[in-house]
């Protein structure tokens, strides 16, 4: 493998973990609160679609994306009401959460634009387009860190540098803010925080809600960003990679960085290579596609390393009379 | 009286949630601009206005007693096996070995040992999270959605690489020798002539009304039925006195996979009659809004899942008759899982609190 070619699976790690990191993230919020959430699939593919299709007919991807949000906080609002106030399971509400959005795009898109479940081709504004930092061009011809500068880091849609910078942001709010103190609190004893007088309910609808948010974003960048359109179960279990990252990373803000790219990476990998030859043993492409699960047991199983859950996660909180 | 009788709780309550569910999806239909009440004629003429429509719906639920019989035991264990689309999956990949294995003299033979190499391969997809829950202490619904992806993975290669007949592009198995043929309808005594040939129901819907028998008879009338109950009201308890949890969630588990399993015999051996890729279609998850609907109570699944097969069939009638893609299904899905699952509590509280003032007069 030479380094143009590395740079270029770096390059497909970057696209395809962003989605993948801003649903991390989303979910990191909620199951940080005490909020299981395996919804996150649904909720991306339902912004996936709105995003689309109103970036199709009215040509701005800004609209598009305030759309997709939209579209991911109503669900999310669903899985509140669901899990906060009338206290369901919070695993049977995700698995309708998923079916919801997987029915409701085709159906709407179906009756919107006739195409067999997908959103028009966009174009020009309907898009995002990439964003060429300062001094790319110039520096193209450096070695090595030239291309690393100009196809790497640079080139890239906004959607990519707000996901990247809300791996820090997220650090901040969660450790070195009060929201994020109680957030994680919420998380772990909700009692105690009810009993400090700061309401469980409120501080678990935020969460849900930022949940929302930024599972559309990861929607918006899906349908605007790394392709042109929705096309129908175009999430294709992302949703549940992002899960998967989520408990690999052990619910941290920095280690979900490295499980997300880590998983973006073993994707590029699969598209490009179908048949991984290491020389002694060939990796089959299906073998490749299910890592990021099996890698997920493994760590689940506690043989490197234990990933514990925030302790009140999935038990509906019941104030004391 | 201080509770709801027990029919509000078993007939009444999933009834009101499936006539919300429906509700809000005849409002679906007015949104996108079509006749709520002609969808549901379509539907219902569709599904059970002929032997045809008849033949689907009865094998679409023979498909779903499987998926939710197996929700069902595992949830009286206290365990959510989401994982039902990778058992069924992995269950098909036993039908297809031991249907290709011998040139079977008799299909009585070929079910039986096809129905154990279903049920056995569904009971291992089953068996590593069950022993990660048991052992570990992983979460079973994690492990299981990623047993789900790893399942489909596994096939794929198997069918590309090991069972793919040579010269053949298909991803799929060979086809299965005649004798391991299962009857159909239309073939068996007595009610033959009231199906046509061309329907897939066949004799495995009676193999689903005995596991329906099979499952009421392990939870209600076994020592290891009342353990499970036992573990899934409380787990304290259960240690107390004396029931292993270990025990309870391997062997729970291990029926629930086995069950999900089972359903291959009717969709990889009775219908397409070879194995093929994503053949389970969704029928895994189908069984969590069964066993939902149901009350996990076998005969409320037998309902569901009747239900369930009778939406099948009518929306994909549906998606022939009208403009309406077959996605309404999912969504109609989706809601009755939303309803009776999740946001039970929803109408749960104001009919309780009905009973409770109606009582105290």
């Amino acid at each position: 493998m030479d380094f143009a070619t590395l740079i270029q699976i770096l390059d497909s790690t970057v696209r395809l973990g962003v989605p993948l990191l801003l649903a991390c993230l989303a979910g990191l919020y909620s199951e940080r609160a005490g909020i299981f959430d395996i919804g996150l699939e649904g909720k991306m593919l339902m912004s996936a679609f709105f995003s689309g299709a109103v970036a199709a007919v009215t040509g701005s991807v800004w609209l598009g994306l305030m759309a997709g949000v939209g579209g991911a906080m109503a669900l999310a609002a669903v899985h509140g009401l669901a899990s906060i106030t009338f206290r369901g399971n919070q695993l049977i509400s995700g698995v309708a959460v998923n079916f919801l959005a997987s029915g409701f795009t085709v159906l709407i898109a179906q009756s919107w634009f006739q195409q067999g479940g997908r959103t028009p081709q966009l174009m020009g504004g309907g898009r995002f387009e990439p964003i060429h930092l300062p001094g790319a061009e110039a520096l193209r011809d450096v070695p090595i860190l030239g291309p690393i500068y100009h196809e790497l880091i640079s080139g890239h849609t906004i959607l990519v540098y707000v996901a990247f910078a809300m791996v820090p942001l997220t650090w901040w709010a969660l450790y070195r803010t009060r929201f994020g103190l109680r957030l994680r609190a919420v998380g772990e004893n909700p009692a105690a925080v009810d009993t400090a007088g700061i309401s469980v309910v409120r501080l678990r609808y935020t969460a849900v809600a930022i949940t929302g948010f930024l599972t559309g974003l990861a929607g918006a960048y899906l349908a605007t960003g790394l392709s042109a359109g929705f096309v129908k179960e175009m999430t294709a279990g992302r949703g549940f990679i992002a899960l998967a990252a989520l408990i690999f990373a052990k619910w941290k803000p920095l280690p979900a960085l490295g499980a997300t790219m880590l998983f973006g990476f073993l994707e590029a990998i699969a598209n490009r290579y179908q048949n991984l030859d290491l020389g002694i043993i060939t990796l089959p492409v299906q073998f490749m596609q299910a890592l990021p699960y099996i890698l997920t047991v493994v760590i689940l199983a506690g043989f490197i390393g234990k990933a514990i859950p925030p302790r009140a996660g999935g038990e509906p909180y019941v104030k004391e009379r | 009286m201080d509770k709801m009788p027990k029919w509000a709780d078993l007939a009444l309550i999933p009834l009101i949630n499936l006539v919300i569910a429906f509700v809000i999806s005849g409002l679906v239909i007015l949104a996108i601009g079509e006749d709520p009440l002609r969808a549901l004629d379509v539907m219902v003429t569709g599904a059970l206005g002929s032997a045809y429509g008849w033949g689907y719906t009865l094998y679409y639920a023979t498909n779903f007693i499987f998926t939710g019989l197996a929700v069902a035991v595992a949830f009286h264990a206290s365990q959510f096996n989401i994982g039902g689309e990778g058992q069924a999956t992995l269950g098909g990949l036993g039908v297809a070995l031991v249907c290709l294995a011998l040139p079977w003299p008799h299909w009585t033979v070929a079910l039986l040992a096809a129905s154990l190499g279903a049920a056995v391969f569904g009971a291992a997809w089953a068996a590593i999270p069950a022993w990660l829950q048991a052992r570990r202490g992983s979460h079973i619904v994690i492990t299981t959605i990623m047993f789900n992806f790893i399942g489909a993975s596994l096939l794929n290669y198997i069918l590309v690489n090991v069972l793919r007949p040579v010269g053949s592009m298909d991803p799929a198995s060979a086809r299965f020798p005649e004798g391991a043929k299962l009857p159909s309808f239309h073939d068996l005594p007595l009610i033959g002539g009231m199906f046509l040939r061309s329907t897939p129901a066949n004799v495995t819907f009676f193999i689903a009304l005995a596991a329906c028998v099979f499952v009421w008879l392990l939870i209600w009338r076994t020592r290891l039925g009342y353990e499970i109950r036992a573990f899934g009201k409380s787990e304290p308890a259960a240690r107390y006195a004396g029931i292993s949890p270990y025990k309870i969630v391997m062997v729970s588990m291990l029926i629930s996979g086995a069950l999900a399993g089972m359903m291959a015999i009717n969709n990889v051996m009775g219908e397409a009659e070879r194995l093929v890729l994503n053949a389970v279609e969704g029928a895994g998850f189908i069984g969590i809004a069964v066993a939902l609907m149901g009350r996990n109570h076998p005969v409320g699944v037998l309902l569901a899942a009747i239900l369930f097969g009778f939406l099948y069939q009518g929306g994909a009638e549906l998606a022939l008759e009208t403009s309406i893609p077959r996605e309404l299904i999912t969504v109609i899905q989706a809601l009755v899982i939303l309803f009776t699952g999740a946001l039970d509590n929803m109408v749960r509280r104001p009919v309780a609190r009905l009973f409770v003032k109606q009582g105290a007069k």
